[in-house]
This record gives structure tokens, C-alpha cells and sequence, in this order.
């Protein structure tokens, strides 16, 4: 196993990002508007996998559109490597992009179907490779379908021809193809089945001990992110309400939600799972109004609001 | 747990479904054979294409024919054939003796119609209410999947109410007909994990309360380890395991069981003694050109030479629990064993 | 489990990359719908025997169309004529065979005109919007309100009476179709994920538009484009019954049932020949439009 990321300089530094929605009157003047993401700060260091769980509507998804700048925050700054995307124009933003990358919940949506998949591949070299001799990017796209497990071969194929498990690793391949230093993964495994879902996450962290990218594992997996990522931040109404090392915060979880998300997530095993259905019947509701601003409780365990109700 | 002398509800004999399609038929369901007793709930545990969802659908008549086919097999509900049975008859079992919850509560209620109307519906066709004794009914289900404010709520759309609510919504529909079976298709797959436990907890409930027999169609064998007696696992199209659901846990007998039980990540387990993911490699078969063996022999490393040329009957694994069937010529704890050896 | 059996992802590929489905491309997919398609193959077989005769009409045609023979005229079909002759001696056959070009050459045209207008402006403003979707697509409902013949008519009475001009004149009436149905399509594909995947990989905006929307949006355009022919043909035989498409001596379908308008119980043969040909020219490419139609729609395939 690869040692643990070191306290360097953050690789990326949100601050304070917010994403807000204005909702309309029935009759199409300013009414007020939607949160969908609230003051919300994190870092994640060079090599290091930060989880960001939540349930529906939380706004995670929001969030990782926003770092990437697809959907460009309200307010808040994203530092990534020493540069706030939010300023840039959308010319030099291409060019980041070069460095940050995402992977999609849903492969069967994300691949062009009129594509094929060497061309998609492709892509990335073409937009910031423009030199790149036609042969040098065929052999590059070679190794990388290689590299994801997929044979080479296939390059000349639409993505129809493809199942989920290896639609994920042709989307993962053009996302490595420049060797980002940052990616985006927004829900990776949700669509796929139980018996492909180790491999596309083995897949990501053999790159991620290979290329030392850091990822931003967005999912509701709470039992997958638990295995991948470092630090978990947990998220709920749009606000970050606990973010801690991913052992304090499974192990000692100390907001309120935080305990009843963990509380519901079924166990595989018939006699810890009885008896957690009938303890999760008695785990109290939460009350959204009450989400306060982090606080440390613990070194590098934060959690919003009065830690200690 | 579910008592061995309870009288037989459901009876599936050797159940095969298949969909023509331009690259030749899809052999979907081949094969499915098993017995679910009054009040026992059977947990189904497959992904996508093992057949888990189309032979319960074949069943209840549910698969558009074309493209869908019967290709054999009979379905015994209480002692009648479904599979023969007029559609005037089967509509009376389908939402009367049987109710079903499907994943995805949104596009299963019709968005313009009060719930009010969608919850009397079954109510008049199958019982036979007049409008205002199916609406005090519809009432009282809402009351039972714990809808607050039941009165006021039957008048209001889907829309108005969150997707975990309308789940509770299909579940009353469901078991308005006191069913003997109600059949949950993924019913909480599309749910947040919290609300997936709400659910859970309700159906555990109305169980003890009615006490119907359950099928809960899963790919999640967290959530069938907590609620099943039963646990049965399908995989292109057959049963590949099926027992009682402590000892499928603690002593699998198929490949694949294990497998999928091994990938899992441990929830309690930190990251100091983490171990690289175990990952079932490949990807299952097209069932347009199924594999003559043993459907899941290309991805098992315990796979004989018999696995790949002969399909497996579903049979007593030796040595386990009674009812303990498995579909397997590889012996998986002789396996492991050597290799616990070897090691 | 075995250490082979463990080997890690992308070191060996083999058991992670099964056997790929044996599936056809698209293209040849899409074929074997179309072929399977009884009416649509009909539609093809009779599209390709028109083409066929409107590019060799010289060697098909047994006379010259605008050569006179005064000593047949308006005779009913025999041998010599087996379409009969008109007004002036005329062969009908060869004025049918050679009208095609007409006929044919002005749908062709016009509808190819009518995607090359409508296809830009239809990307910028489904694409682009804001102030320009607002002015493209207020001017393209403006057209629209006006009815396709009319308008066409209108058109070819401004530009004068010839058949290039009644060509521009139908390509310039159908163009709003296409402007409004590659709006629509190029919104509906825009909001897919890939679209959004191409963003995040760093494509600018044209490349977006002509690598990835385009290539999605042809189907639709292609069905469209089909059925547009036929009604072009209609359009074309309509503006030269009225004298404003082809001019006379030359031939066409339309100019033909002008003149025989006036003979019509004299030399019926005169009127039958060019309206039967309108008439399996334009059910031919509605029935190949129906076909293409369905053999493209993704929801068609199971």
C-alpha cells in the first residue's frame, strides 16, 4: 500500500464555495433562492483521495461541477494548484483542463454514441497535444485502453458494442490520457453492477499509486468510500457537516446525521444486520435548521455545530 | 425463519423466458425452479441481466409479448398455473392475492391522478368497495405505511410527496388487497440509504402485522442479510444458490456468492489493514449465445473442465444445512481448504 | 484465491476484457433495419430507378423531348409513341423521362439548400442562444406562419420565372423547417453527458458543436430532409404548372399538366403520364422518408 499523502501544500483549496439558483414566481419575477451548496471549504492534498458523501439533493454532484467549473460556483474561490479557476477566462480554463479531468456516473451517457471509442480517447491529445503525430497518438491510445484493461483492438468500436463495466474504464482512460493531477469522479460505480464495481475501483486506485492523482470521490457508496478515500467530508442540505480522517470519522462519527447515515447503511451479514435494523428504528431524526459552522474537535476532525449535543 | 411443514404458496417449476431481438433471441430466464412457503420471505440477489427481475415479471404475465416468450415452465400460486391462467383471472391475482412495489415509485404512479384515485382503484376492482368504503380504506393504508396526516395527503399528487413518501405510497397500493405475496422489485435501490432503512423497517412491520410472504428482489446482499429467511442467487438467467440465509452467509457454496460477498468493502475496517479489493474479473455472458456449462465458469478461478461443457443442477450441497441447494460440480470448501494449505 | 487468478487490472488485460459482443457497426445496423423494412426498400428501389433515369435520360428517352413531329400530334399511345404525343407532337415518354431532371434536380437542390441555410442557424441558435436563438428563431416562426406553396410562389414570382430561381424559391420556403427541427435536436443533445464530458476534456465550443452535436443530429435531418424531396417535387410541379418553374420548350412534370389541363378529353394521356410520375416520385421518397424514419430511432431498437 502506498504511504499516506503528506501535509503539502493543497493540491486544491475550496473556500466558502456557494451555489445558489434563483427560483422564479409563477409569473417569472425574482423570488427568492434555491442553496443548493452553502459555504462550503475543503483542501485535498497532491495523491489523496477525499470522499464526499451525501444523500439525494445534498448537493455533492453540485459541487464537483463547480470545482471542475462546469457549473461555475456563485461565490467562493478554487484554488487549484495556485490559480482560482474562478477567475480565469474561458480559454485558459480549457487549458487547465488538461490537468483536472472527471469521470461520470452514468457511462452510457457520458460516451458520444456516434464516436468511436479510439477517437474519444483520442480527444484530450488532440485539443492540448496539437503536435502530436498521428501515429504517436494511435500508440498512446493504444497503451491507454491497454493500461485500463481493455484490448486495444477495440479502438475502432462504438460504445454500444461496450458493456457499463467497460464503458467506465474507456471514460477513465481518456481522463488519464494527459495524466491530470486531479479527478473529478462524480458517483463512478452507481451504475454499475455489484460484480464490476471492485474492479473500476481497484482500477482507479492502481492509477492513483501509479500517477499520484488525487481524486475527489463523489458517492453515496458509504462502504466504497470508506475503502478509498483518506478524508471524508459529509455533506447534507448543501453544507459540509462533519469532515474528518475517514477512520475518526467511521469510527468515532460525531454529528448527528453523520451517525444516522452511517447507522443505515446494511451490514452483509444476516446477524449484525438484524441487529442493526432494529437499532436503526430507534436512531433519532435530524433537523436540517440546526447544521452550524465546522468546528475542530479533534485534530483534523471537524464537525458543525455543538459537537456534543 | 420460515417453519419447513408451512403450506407451499408459490411454486416455480423450470421457468424459462427469452426476448427475440435483431441479434437473435436473449435466453433471459432458463431453467428457474423453486418453492416459497406461506409467510417466508425470500430474498432474490442477482445484477443486471441475471434474470432476477424478468422471471417475476414472466410470472405475474408483466413482459410485453413480443418481444417476450415463454419458452416452458409453470408457476404453481396456490395450486393454479399463472402461466395459464385467462388475463381476466390473472388481472384478479396481479394487485389481489399478489401485490408488487417496483424501483422507481415516480414512474409507477401516474403523475396526474390523485393518490386518493390510484390507491381506490385496486380497491374496487378487486374487492369490490364502493367509493366511500375503498377511500376510508385508502385511508387506513396510508395510516399503515405511517403517512402523517393520512386524510389530508389522499387528495394531493405524486409530485407532493418526496420519493421516500412515495414508495410508502406503492407499498400501501401493494398491500391494499391483503395479498398473501407481495413481490418488492429494487424497491429501495433508488431511495437514499436512510430512507432505504425507513422502508425496511415499515415492511418489517407490516410483515408482523399481515404477515404475507415477501420476495424482495435485490442486488444489495446488505439489505437481504437483515430481512430475508431465505436468500436465493441468480445469475444469467439460473439459480446458482439458494439456503437459508445465516448459512449462505457464513458457509457459500457457490463461486460466485463468495465472490460477490468477498468484494464487498468492510464497513468497520480502517485503512491500516486494508487489502486490495477482491474484484470477480470479466463480465457475465451474453445471453444471446449462453454458455453451455455453467454460466459462471469464464470468471471462476475454482471452475472444473465439466463446469465449462455442463450445466450444473441445482442440488443439497454436501454437508451444509438442509435446504442448503447450490448449482456447482466444483467442491468450493475443498477448494479453499487446499488452499488455505497451500498458503 | 490464486495470485493469477488476482492479477491486477491492465497488467493482463485478457479476463477484465472479455469477448467483445458480436454486434454490426451502426452504419451496417442501421441497414439491416432499413432493409428489413418492405415499404422503405419499395421507396428505395423507385428513388434510385428515378435518379437512374433522370442521369442517363439520354440514352432512355427515344426521342428528342423538345423535337416537334407535326405529323403526331396528340396522338393516343401506340409503338411509335407508347406515352402518346401532346399539343405540338411532342413524345411524351421522353418529356417524362427528361422531366425527371427537373423534377428530381429541384427537390434535390432545393432541399440541400434548405439544410445549408437551416443547419447553421439552426446550431447557433440552439447552441449559442440568448439574443441570437431569440432574432433566428422569431424570424424562422414569422416564415412559418406563411404556408410552405404560398410562400414558395411568392418567392418565385419575386425572383422571375425559371427554374433555378423556382429551386432558391422552394429552398428558401423549406429552410425554417430545418431551422426549427435542428434547434430542437441540437438542444436535446446538448443536454446529454457526453456533451458535458467533451467540455470537461477541454473542447471549445465549435469542436463541441461539430464533433459532437452534429454528428448525433443527422439522422433527424436526414428523415426530415427525405420527406421535404417530396413535398419540393410537389412545390416544383406546382410552380411550373403555374408557369413559374420550368420554362417551356424544356420539360417538367409540372409545365406538362399545364398544357394538358386544355386537352383533357381530348388527349387524356397527356395529363396521365406526368401526374402518375408526381405521384410515385413523391410516395416514393415519403415512403423511403417513413423507412429511414424508423430504421434510425434508437427507441425503435430493443
Amino acid at each position: 500500500m502506498r504511504p499516506e499523502p503528506s501535509d503539502a501544500y493543497p493540491l486544491l483549496s475550496v473556500r466558502n464555495l456557494s451555489k445558489h439558483y434563483p427560483l422564479r414566481t409563477w409569473w417569472g419575477g425574482k423570488g427568492s433562492v434555491f442553496r443548493a451548496v452553502e459555504d462550503v471549504s475543503f483542501d485535498i492534498r497532491p495523491g489523496e483521495t477525499l470522499g464526499l458523501v451525501g444523500e439525494s439533493g445534498s448537493g455533492k454532484s453540485t459541487i464537483g461541477r463547480a470545482v471542475t467549473m462546469l457549473n461555475p460556483p456563485s461565490a467562493g474561490t478554487v484554488a487549484f494548484e495556485g490559480t482560482d479557476l474562478a477567475k480565469l477566462d474561458p480559454r485558459a480554463m480549457r487549458r487547465v483542463r488538461a490537468r483536472i479531468q472527471m469521470v461520470f456516473q452514468d457511462p452510457y451517457a457520458a460516451l458520444n454514441p456516434r464516436m468511436s471509442i479510439g477517437d474519444y480517447v483520442a480527444e484530450p491529445f488532440i485539443l492540448h497535444r496539437p503536435g502530436m503525430a498521428r501515429a504517436e497518438r494511435r500508440d498512446e491510445v493504444e497503451g491507454l485502453l491497454a493500461r485500463v484493461g481493455l484490448d486495444p483492438r477495440f479502438a475502432r468500436r462504438y460504445p454500444h458494442q461496450f458493456s457499463g463495466g467497460q464503458r467506465q474504464r474507456i471514460c477513465i482512460a481518456r481522463a488519464i490520457a494527459l495524466k491530470p493531477s486531479f479527478i473529478v469522479a462524480d458517483e463512478p460505480i452507481a451504475a454499475l453492477d455489484v460484480s464490476i464495481q471492485a474492479q473500476v475501483v481497484n482500477l482507479l486506485q492502481d492509477l492513483q499509486d501509479e500517477l499520484g492523482i488525487s481524486y475527489l470521490f463523489i458517492s453515496h457508496d458509504l462502504r466504497m468510500v470508506r475503502y478509498l478515500c483518506q478524508r471524508v467530508a459529509v455533506l447534507w442540505h448543501g453544507r459540509i457537516v462533519e469532515l474528518a480522517d475517514a477512520d475518526s470519522l467511521y469510527d468515532d462519527p460525531r454529528h448527528p446525521y453523520t451517525r444516522r447515515l452511517l447507522g443505515a447503511v446494511p451490514v452483509p451479514n444476516p446477524v449484525a444486520e438484524r441487529a442493526r435494523l432494529r437499532d436503526a428504528a430507534r436512531m433519532p431524526a435530524v433537523d436540517p435548521e440546526t447544521i452550524g459552522a465546522l468546528v475542530e474537535v479533534a485534530p483534523g476532525h471537524w464537525v458543525a455545530g455543538d459537537p456534543h449535543p | 425463519m420460515a417453519e419447513t411443514s408451512a403450506k407451499t404458496l408459490l411454486e416455480v417449476r423450470d421457468l424459462g423466458v427469452a426476448f427475440d431481438s435483431e441479434g437473435g433471441a436473449v435466453h433471459a430466464v432458463n431453467g428457474v425452479s423453486y418453492t416459497l412457503a406461506e409467510g417466508e420471505t425470500l430474498g432474490i440477489v442477482g445484477e443486471s441481466g441475471s434474470g432476477k427481475s424478468v422471471h417475476v415479471l414472466a410470472m405475474l404475465g408483466l413482459i410485453p409479448r413480443p418481444p417476450g416468450r415463454i419458452t416452458g415452465g409453470q408457476v404453481l400460486f396456490e395450486g393454479r398455473d399463472l402461466l395459464n391462467l385467462p388475463e381476466r383471472d390473472l388481472r384478479k391475482v396481479r394487485g389481489g392475492q399478489i401485490g408488487f412495489v417496483f424501483q422507481d415509485p415516480m414512474s409507477s404512479l401516474n403523475p396526474g391522478m390523485t393518490v386518493a384515485a390510484q390507491i381506490v382503484e385496486p380497491l374496487r376492482i378487486h374487492l369490490g368497495l364502493d367509493a366511500q368504503a375503498a377511500r376510508a380504506r385508502a385511508k387506513d393504508l396510508l395510516d399503515l405505511v405511517r403517512i402523517p396526516n393520512a386524510s389530508a395527503r389522499l387528495d394531493q399528487y405524486p409530485h407532493e410527496f418526496s420519493g421516500g413518501q412515495r414508495q410508502r405510497v406503492m407499498i400501501a397500493i401493494g398491500l391494499s388487497c391483503r395479498p398473501k405475496l407481495l413481490i418488492a422489485d429494487e424497491a429501495t435501490t433508488a431511495l437514499d440509504v436512510t430512507v432505504q432503512a425507513e422502508i425496511i423497517a415499515l415492511v418489517q412491520d407490516l410483515k408482523r402485522e399481515i404477515g404475507m410472504a415477501i420476495i424482495w428482489i435485490t442486488h444489495d446482499l446488505g439489505v437481504v442479510a437483515g430481512i430475508a429467511d431465505t436468500v436465493q442467487v441468480m445469475y444469467a438467467g439460473r439459480i446458482l444458490e439458494r439456503g437459508p440465509v445465516d448459512d449462505i452467509f457464513a458457509d457459500p457454496r457457490s463461486a460466485y456468492t463468495l465472490g460477490l460477498l468477498r468484494s464487498l468493502p468492510d464497513l468497520s475496517r480502517g485503512r491500516a489493514g486494508r487489502r486490495r479489493l477482491h474484484q470477480i474479473e470479466g463480465a457475465p455472458p451474453d445471453m444471446r449465445t449462453p454458455p453451455p456449462g455453467d454460466p459462471f465458469a469464464a470468471r471462476n478461478a475454482y471452475a472444473t473442465a465439466r463446469c465449462l461443457t455442463e450445466p450444473p443442477p441445482l442440488a443439497q450441497a454436501p454437508g451444509a444445512a438442509p435446504g442448503h441447494l447450490v448449482a456447482a460440480w466444483y467442491d468450493l470448501p475443498a477448494r479453499l481448504a487446499e488452499e488455505g494449505a497451500a498458503r | 484465491m490464486t495470485k493469477a487468478a488476482l492479477s491486477p487490472v491492465g497488467v493482463a488485460l485478457p479476463a477484465a476484457a472479455p469477448v467483445l459482443r458480436a454486434e454490426p457497426g451502426p452504419i451496417r445496423a442501421f441497414w439491416t433495419r432499413l432493409t428489413a423494412r418492405r415499404s422503405a426498400m419499395l421507396g428505395l428501389v423507385i428513388v434510385v430507378a428515378l435518379i437512374l433515369m433522370a442521369v442517363f435520360a439520354d440514352w432512355i428517352a427515344p426521342y428528342d423531348p423538345i423535337a416537334t413531329d407535326w405529323g403526331a400530334i396528340r396522338s393516343p399511345p401506340d409503338w411509335a409513341h407508347p406515352f402518346g404525343t401532346d399539343e405540338v407532337g411532342h413524345d411524351v415518354l421522353s418529356r417524362i423521362v427528361f422531366g425527371a431532371r427537373a423534377s428530381l434536380g429541384a427537390g434535390l437542390t432545393s432541399v440541400a439548400l434548405a439544410v445549408a441555410l437551416g443547419l447553421p442557424f439552426g446550431l447557433i441558435a440552439g447552441y449559442a442562444g440568448g439574443i441570437l436563438d431569440m432574432a433566428i428563431m422569431r424570424l424562422t416562426d414569422a416564415l412559418l406562419a406563411i404556408p410552405f406553396l404560398i410562400l414558395a410562389i411568392a418567392l418565385a414570382a419575386f425572383l422571375g420565372p425559371s427554374l433555378t430561381n423556382a429551386m432558391v424559391a422552394i429552398g428558401l420556403s423549406a429552410t425554417s423547417t430545418f431551422v426549427r427541427l435542428t434547434r430542437a435536436q441540437v438542444q436535446a443533445v446538448a443536454a446529454e453527458e457526453f456533451v458535458e464530458a467533451a467540455r470537461a476534456v477541454g473542447n471549445p465550443p465549435w469542436r463541441i458543436a461539430l464533433r459532437h452535436i452534429v454528428p448525433n443530429i443527422v439522422p433527424a435531418i436526414l428523415v426530415q430532409a427525405t420527406l421535404t424531396i417530396a413535398a419540393a417535387i410537389i412545390a416544383e410541379a406546382s410552380l411550373s404548372f403555374l408557369g413559374l418553374g420550368q420554362q417551356p420548350p424544356e420539360p417538367s412534370w409540372g409545365s406538362m399538366l399545364n398544357v394538358a389541363k386544355n386537352f383533357l378529353e381530348l388527349a387524356p394521356w397527356m395529363a396521365i403520364w406526368p401526374g402518375a410520375a408526381i405521384f410515385l416520385a413523391v410516395l416514393a421518397f415519403n415512403l423511403l422518408g417513413d423507412g429511414l424514419r424508423d430504421a434510425l430511432d434508437p427507441r425503435q431498437r430493443t
